[in-house]
């Protein structure tokens, strides 16, 4: 564990003309360390993550993350370009819909291959050997590498999203519903596996879900959103077993068992 | 001796905004000290706060009032307004915590729960499952049930999984809730045997037992709640 926080997250806001996305939102996040953002429709999620992974520039406020190297940059004085290629070298951003994450139009193993090559791969057999293993580690068999995600389930989808945005060894990832839309058994089957990756890759992630065990069972740290501000965080048990805040008891006291 | 883990004037009590806003005290000015090679036992009747006191000392339930102040990393630090990252990093090296009911994870086995707090502290996987292998014989666990997830275990069965992982670590400080509560006599006597085991090692532990035999077999010294209760004047 190092002393410097990964990303530094200072003030952020975002509003829509008038409307409020998201409101002075302040945090510090380690290498490491999965943080759940929690809070009903419309509180936000959404427009703080994308304005976290640069895909909206926020009103004000301000974020800084630790480049590889030990520099921290503010990241939005960074220039597109700049911006895009950390998006596609340290970060990544599972979406809840895998359509919004895939080329659904080429091959299992093109997709993941893809990303290889974003970062400077060019050695084919390497590339397709480093799918294979990636599509095996989000269980996919290997008979299916060169099948379109199209002909694949939903949840056979969402694995494949995810081995894209991790083959390439991300810091950070972000990711927006990850086990929405998807049926009980088959969200227990992606967390259990999301579970692991994130553990054994020692990757940061900031998890936007509504589902409280979720956020359990992936997270250490919680923040829970009501009307676009923070409203309660801290240590994820601590938050899920000891709500202070009226809206996490309202959250907590509407779900069966966490 | 050491003295590890000092508690001083902590209060606790929980605001219910889904009922109007009403206040439940549950404890003030508890004070006392666990010192290296003691087991010292929280004792007082049901809803008295034994839970909550040691809820608070593992970071799970916030603090209103007080410290708590941990030797952890060859410091001192007040665990009562410690961040979240501090916190996590007390769990894993400093204080350890077997809860009273298990929460089980879809998928991962019996074995591979046992091990996860010792795979965190750095130890290598199998190292990890030969000791989490040797701590569930010794617990009487069914070697047949190793490989499976425990979700479908029984009470007992659950429980002694529960506290191979708790028992697994090294941590200087160790929080027990009741470790016994669903054990046959069999297994609370091992139970006994590795809480003796953890004093030798000289570390220090926390304990509610309700069964009065584990209690007197284990406690070098009862804490008794009620004199904690938040209705009452302090003395
Ligand atoms: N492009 C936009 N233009 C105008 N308003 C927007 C836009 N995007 C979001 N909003 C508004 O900002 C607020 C926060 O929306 P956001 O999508 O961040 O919520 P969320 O917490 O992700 O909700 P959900 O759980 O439904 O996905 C909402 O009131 C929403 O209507
Ligand atoms: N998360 C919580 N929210 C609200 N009230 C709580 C919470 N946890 C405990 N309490 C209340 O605090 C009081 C003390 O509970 P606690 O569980 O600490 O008692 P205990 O001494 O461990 O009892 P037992 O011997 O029955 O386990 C009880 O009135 C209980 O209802
Ligand atoms: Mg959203
Ligand atoms: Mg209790």
């Amino acid at each position: 564990m190092t002393d410097e926080p990964l990303l530094r997250v200072s003030a952020l806001s975002k509003f829509y003309g008038s409307r409020v996305g998201c409101e002075n939102v302040t945090f510090d996040l380690w290498p490491g360390e999965v943080l759940a953002v929690v809070g009903e429709s419309g509180s936000g999620k959404t427009t703080l993550l994308n304005c976290l992974s640069t895909r909206l520039l926020p009103s004000s406020g301000t974020a800084s993350y630790r480049m590889r190297d030990g520099q921290r940059r503010e990241l939005y004085r960074m220039s597109e370009a700049e911006r895009r290629f950390l998006m596609r070298t340290d970060w990544g951003f599972v979406h809840q819909n895998p359509a919004d994450g895939l080329r659904m139009t080429v091959s299992a193993g093109a997709n993941v291959g893809e990303r290889l090559m974003a970062v400077g791969d060019r050695h084919y057999g390497r590339i397709r050997a480093t799918a294979v293993d990636w599509l095996s580690r989000v269980e996919i068999d290997d008979d299916r590498i060169d099948d379109e995600p199209r002909a694949f389930s939903g949840g056979m989808r969402q694995r494949l999203q995810i081995a894209r945005n991790l083959v390439t060894g991300p810091r950070l990832v972000f990711m927006d519903e990850p086990t929405g839309g998807l049926d009980v058994s088959v969200q227990a089957r992606l967390l259990d596996l999301l579970r692991g990756l994130v553990t054994d890759l020692g990757l940061a992630a900031i998890v936007v879900t509504h589902d409280l065990a979720v956020a359990r069972l992936l997270s250490q740290r919680m923040m829970v959103m009501k009307d676009g501000r923070v409203v309660e965080s801290g240590l994820t048990d601590r938050v899920l077993d000891d709500p202070r805040a009226p809206y996490t008891q309202l959250l907590v006291s509407s779900i069966l068992q966490v | 001796m050491a003295t590890p883990l000092v508690v001083s004037d902590v209060a606790k009590s929980f605001t219910m905004h889904l009922r109007d806003g009403v206040t439940l005290p549950v404890v003030k000015g508890v004070s006392f000290s666990i010192r290296a090679g003691e087991c010292a036992v929280l004792g007082g009747p049901s809803g008295a706060g034994k839970s909550s006191i040691l809820k608070m000392l593992y970071g799970n339930y916030a603090v209103d009032e007080g410290q708590i102040i941990v030797q952890h990393g060859g410091g001192l630090i007040d665990l009562a307004s410690a961040s979240p990252r501090t916190v996590l990093s007390v769990r894993r090296h400093t204080i350890g915590y077997v809860s009273q009911f298990l929460r089980t994870v879809p998928r991962v086995s019996a074995l591979d729960v046992v091990a996860e707090p010792l795979v965190e502290r750095g130890e290598d996987r199998e190292t990890a499952r030969a000791k989490a292998r040797a701590l569930l014989a010794q617990l009487n666990l069914p070697e047949k049930l190793w490989a499976l997830p425990p979700a479908t275990f029984s009470g007992g069965e659950q429980q002694r999984v529960n506290i191979a992982r708790g028992f697994i670590t090294e941590h200087p400080i160790l929080l027990l809730d009741e470790p016994t509560a669903s054990l046959d006599a069999r297994n609370r006597d091992v139970v006994v045997e590795l809480i003796d085991a953890k004093k030798t090692a000289g570390v220090a532990l926390l304990g509610i037992f309700h069964d009065l035999d584990v209690r007197d077999a284990v406690a070098d010294r009862v804490i008794d709640v009620t004199a904690f209760a938040a209705g009452k004047i302090a003395a």
